[in-house]
């Protein structure tokens, strides 16, 4: 929520009550309805991101209508393609520039697992670098897939509450240099699929 | 297209033993040159009229899977006027330095070509005017990923990868040249020409 009067902040230390399942419906239903996307899009996911957005299937319907280009004004983030690690600290300062609430959508097999590209220069899964609210999966999804996946963070947004502390909260890279512990991002990183074949070498 | 390229039996003319061996390769002629002459021989190639291999279509290396083989620097030549292609390869003992002179006083585009190559191979271009890792970040310390030695994910952990590549600095790749403003500093406000001075995005020369 982001409420910062104390007399304010007292209500989420006591459990939800009439007065706060009412706030939380009037809000959650505004975020919900007025998603402000940032498109982050480096692969041919961010084609099928375009054809969301453009009129046939018209991503301002579900309260998208501004895309946001400057993430100081959006509230969700789209990654739509691989991630390669030199983009990684680009994706983490824009993350760290929106202002909450924010959500992220992971769109597509790499941006999700890294996909076919699980070699020297890819973020296996941007999870291991912001957190992320919902995968969508696909190579690439179609437009039906993004909206689903949209529905379905709409979906999270209603069922969010301002008695919960830990949702407002932002998952800064720690002293590790890392969000997550060092021990998490290998496990996430890990091969699967065809490439168990394969050997770290070091 | 059959047979040689006539430019080769110039070039074993002007050049003699620093011509290696030559043949046909799928309508195209490839020549080797030696490390030493190598430039000689390319700025030969684009200067002679008869010649005129006025334009670089790319600098490549190739690392065979053999591990005896030496590592080839590709050059593909082509000549606009005339309509014909050379390819001249220079070998490069793994045992020795990786190194070659660099094209770029003679063809400018070799300028990123030559910094793939380096940043992909660790071969070094001597000369070269601005010799960084151009696909890599620059403080990238895994090594030369298209080396045959090189592993396919790297030689870190993945969390490792990931930590360094999150401290990279997104800004600091480019230098004051890249971004075409270097001519306009003197019109750039005060606190922006000190930090550029002060190299923050890179230098001034």
């Amino acid at each position: 929520m982001g409420l910062t009067n104390p007399e304010l902040t007292t209500v989420s230390t006591v459990s939800p009550n009439w007065v706060t399942t009412r706030l939380d419906f009037l809000t959650n239903w505004a975020r919900a309805n007025s998603l402000w996307p940032m498109p982050f899009g480096t692969a041919c996911c961010a084609i099928e991101y375009m054809a969301t957005a453009a009129s046939r299937f018209d991503l301002a319907r579900f309260g998208m209508e501004r895309q946001s280009f400057s993430p100081r004004q959006a509230d969700v983030l789209i990654c739509a393609g691989r991630l390669p690690f030199k983009l990684a600290p680009v994706i983490r300062r824009i993350w760290d520039q929106m202002p909450q609430p924010k959500w992220s959508i992971s769109m597509g097999a790499c941006a999700s697992s890294g996909g076919i590209f699980d070699n020297y220069s890819m973020v296996q899964g941007i999870d291991t670098i912001i957190p992320v609210d919902v995968y969508v999966p696909g190579c690439p999804p179609r437009p039906e897939g993004l909206l689903y996946g949209i529905m379905l963070l709409q979906k999270k947004i209603k069922g969010e509450s301002i008695t919960d502390d830990g949702l407002r909260e932002e998952k800064l890279v720690g002293p590790s240099g890392l969000f997550l512990p060092p021990e998490r991002v290998d496990e996430l990183s890990e091969p699967f699929g065809n490439s168990v074949q394969q050997t770290r070498s070091a | 297209m059959t047979g040689l390229s006539a430019s080769i039996a110039a070039l074993r003319a002007e050049f003699g033993d620093a011509i290696g061996r030559s043949l046909a390769s799928c309508g195209g002629s490839i020549v080797y040159a030696s490390r030493e002459r190598s430039h000689d021989v390319l700025a030969w190639l684009k200067n002679t009229p008869a010649e005129g291999y006025n334009y670089l279509a790319d600098v490549t290396a190739v690392e065979y899977r053999d591990p005896e083989r030496p590592l080839e620097v590709v050059y593909q030549l082509r000549s606009l006027s005339r309509r014909a292609d050379l390819r001249v390869k220079v070998a490069l003992d793994k045992a020795g330095p990786l190194e070659v002179r660099s094209v770029v006083d003679l063809w400018r585009g070799a300028d990123w070509l030559e910094r793939e190559v380096f940043d992909m191979f660790g071969i070094v271009f001597t000369g070269h005017p601005d010799l960084r890792r151009i696909l890599m970040w620059e403080t990238y310390a895994e090594g030369y990923p298209l080396r045959k030695d090189f592993p396919l994910r790297g030689h870190f952990s993945r969390a490792e990868q990931t930590r360094q590549a999150l401290a990279a600095n997104p800004e600091a790749h480019y230098s004051m040249e890249e971004l075409s403003i270097a001519d306009a500093f003197n019109e750039l406000p005060t606190d922006m020409r000190e930090r550029l001075a002060r190299g923050e995005r890179g230098f001034l020369k």
